[in-house]
């Protein structure tokens, strides 16, 4: 069966453009901003939406996505609630692909079997699980495919040519290229290495390869685009809420508008 | 939880880094190859007598090793019961276990060729050991503190800055302990090239478990060479404080597989565990994965991380070392607790009767030790590992008893 993922990056190919793969963190602000945020995006240009499921204690993340993280736990963020997101967008929109996005131990105490069901009738299609290597896909990288999510893996610029095929062996959908080494939001990516390092990659897999972290203007989106399968932007949207929000730190007026006019402005870039 | 029997306590972690479900390499895909660099490095020096012959010899002259083994004979009369004796890492230059770890690492490091020097430090001890280890050896060194620990603890963070070291402030999350974990975790993705992160305890991804519970171990092999030679026997008891856990496995190891010796974590109850003000991760605690390895932790029911809460900053920990955790599962070792209020009158008590200021950490023991030690008979053997001194916290400690200094 195809997944939703493979159907939307085959239309795309297409059209001849790459995808553009949004990210926020699921509750932040709070949960009906949140959805009213999630539920616009395609609209707004995003082709395959990432939610970030909240941590106390994200270490692959810069300071924009862990604040997102605790603002969206402060305002009652829970596991359940991500799930019911990712429903509640569902049931409106039947066709863009929703990723999950997060860290292993709000999984694993959910349960992975429990998770990956409430996951996949939610209308879930892939996983990023950002502390889970090829060297753990026991935990969740087989169930998942057995459960028919797609396990999405990052690869980074110390992927080299000897570690490729064990980042790839499981690894369905697409593969999120990370551009910088460091956490997500800090450092903008050199386009030149980003173009060697996916076409570099492309020997080793046959798979889409979005490619994410730093990536922040519309510019930088449309020059990704030209190597890259899809261009993922997460960091700057979550910024765009962060200096939306009133002193008190709740959501304002302007939030959700902040947000899709960002998305928008960069869908321009992706597909120019 | 299995329970079943091995035959040896001693043979873990397996290829994958578990010590039975505990442990592993739950680490972003950037840290990965880096890890299984460091696996390969650590496993030739291992093999590598020079490498052995060098770290002894930091050991002894500069270290100070071996520490001494000290009968704690006024404390002995005072209990009524096992005869005391003190294992005394405080003894050891920069006055905790620490360094005995760092020392090991640090030329690990250097045989690595890695310039640049990462450590995360809660109290303070692990990033003063580190930051003298790297002035020793003229290479950069970078901690990163937790802001509230670096109010809590200024005397370290002059000792670091004085040492030639960069106190980095940890300011996200609780900024404490695990934020400083997540910063130094965070620096060392952004720096794969150069960077080698000097961790502090038996936690983190494979290989740093079993890394530091083998430099630490010099504390239990020692012991176990001097117990013979002043009793003629091993000892009956080992008890030791728990924070992630390396002086206490340290102590611990070598011992685990003579089955008739005792062996006493003792953890932090804080506030009384039925708050849930402590820093308890076994007795308060359940499995999870943070910071790169299975274990017990403090956290929600949503999985999210919970702050620890001691007295003591250096037990101030929501983790625990994951050989601990399967430790506990297999019931070899007895995980108990101690109170701040119980590990400050051993403090006060072990001050006025052994003219030994402790540190807060193995006051956390030593109240252990205040509970069971008149329960044995006068020729039960108990150890106690004294694994830091408390010049460190007579701030903390004067400030609780109202004293202005």
């Amino acid at each position: 069966m195809t997944g939703r993922i493979e159907r939307r990056f085959a239309e795309l190919k297409q059209k001849g453009r790459a995808a553009l793969v949004t990210f926020v963190t699921a509750g932040d602000p709070d949960y009906e901003t949140s959805l009213k945020i999630i539920k616009g995006l395609p609209k707004a240009g995003a082709d395959i939406i990432e939610f970030g499921m909240p941590f106390t204690d994200p270490m692959a993340d810069g300071p924009a996505i862990q604040a997102a993280g605790l603002r969206a736990l402060h305002a009652g963020q829970t596991m359940k609630k991500n799930l019911k997101l990712v429903r509640e967008f569902r049931a409106g929109d039947k066709e863009t692909p929703v990723v999950l996005m997060g860290y292993y131990n709000p999984i694993y105490v959910y349960g992975v079997d429990r998770f990956l069901r409430d996951a996949k009738s939610a209308g879930v299609d892939g996983l990023i699980v950002v502390d889970l290597p090829p060297e753990e896909d026991d935990e969740l990288c087989l169930p998942a495919i057995t459960a028919d999510i797609n396990f999405i893996r990052l690869a980074t610029p110390t992927t080299d040519d000897q570690r490729a095929p064990t980042v790839f062996r499981n690894t369905s959908g697409f593969v999120y290229y990370v551009s910088v080494l460091g956490i997500t939001g800090t450092k903008a990516p050199d386009l030149k290495s980003v173009e060697k390092n996916v076409n570099r990659l492309r020997k080793h897999t046959n798979l889409p390869i979005a490619v994410g972290f730093g990536v922040k203007t519309a510019a930088q989106a449309r020059a990704i685009a030209r190597s890259a399968d899809g261009v993922v932007v997460g960091s700057a949207l979550v910024s765009a809420i962060k200096d939306s929000l009133t002193k008190a730190g709740k959501p304002s007026s302007k939030t959700v508008k902040a947000v899709h006019s960002l998305v928008s402005d960069i869908a321009r870039g992706v597909r120019s | 939880m299995t329970t079943a029997q091995v035959n040896s306590y001693r043979t873990g972690p397996d290829e994958k880094g578990l010590f039975g479900i505990y442990g592993g390499r739950f680490v972003a895909e950037t840290l990965m190859p880096l890890i299984l660099e460091l696996e390969q490095a650590y496993k030739d020096a291992k093999a590598d007598p020079s490498f052995q012959a060098e770290l002894d010899s930091f050991l002894e002259h500069y270290v100070g090793r071996p520490s001494p083994l000290y009968y704690a004979e006024r404390l002995t009369e005072h209990l009524g019961g096992a005869k005391i004796y003190f294992k005394r890492d405080e003894l050891n230059h920069t006055g905790a276990h620490k360094i005995n770890n760092v020392m090991g690492q640090i030329l690990l490091a250097r045989r690595m060729g890695k310039k640049r020097i990462i450590a995360e430090t809660g109290a303070g001890q692990h990033g003063v050991a580190t930051a003298t280890a790297c002035a020793r050896f003229g290479l950069e060194c970078i901690v990163y503190m937790g802001s509230v620990d670096i109010e809590r603890q200024k005397p370290n963070v002059f000792r670091m800055k004085l040492l030639g070291a960069e106190v980095v402030p940890a300011l996200s999350g609780s900024r404490t302990l695990k934020d400083a974990l997540n910063e130094a975790l965070r620096d060392w993705v952004a720096n794969v090239e150069d960077t080698f992160y000097c961790i502090g305890t038996v936690a983190g991804p494979h290989p740093y478990p079993e890394m530091v519970r083998d430099f630490q171990s010099v504390i239990g092999i020692e012991t176990k060479r001097q117990m013979l030679a002043r009793e003629g026997r091993l000892p009956d008891t080992l008890v030791a404080a728990i924070g992630g856990g390396s002086n206490a496995m340290g102590l611990f190891h070598p011992f685990l597989d003579d089955k008739d010796v005792e062996i006493i974590g003792v953890e932090a109850a804080g506030l009384g565990l039925r708050t849930r003000k402590h820093a308890a991760s076994i007795t308060g605690g359940r499995p999870g994965i943070l910071h790169g390895n299975r274990t017990y932790l403090l956290m929600d029911d949503d999985g999210q991380i919970t702050e620890g809460h001691s007295i003591s900053a250096g037990l101030d920990y929501p983790g625990i070392g994951p050989e601990h955790s399967w430790l506990h599962d297999m019931k070899r070792v007895q995980y108990v607790a101690a109170t701040d209020k119980e590990a400050l009158a051993a403090f006060q008590l072990c001050c006025r009767l052994e003219g030994i200021i402790p540190a807060l950490e193995p006051s956390h023991a030593l109240a252990h030790v205040m509970k069971i030690a008149p329960t044995k008979p006068k020729d039960h053997l108990m150890v106690m590992n004294m694994c830091g001194r408390g010049d460190k916290d007579i701030f903390t400690v004067a400030d609780i008893l109202g004293v202005k200094l």
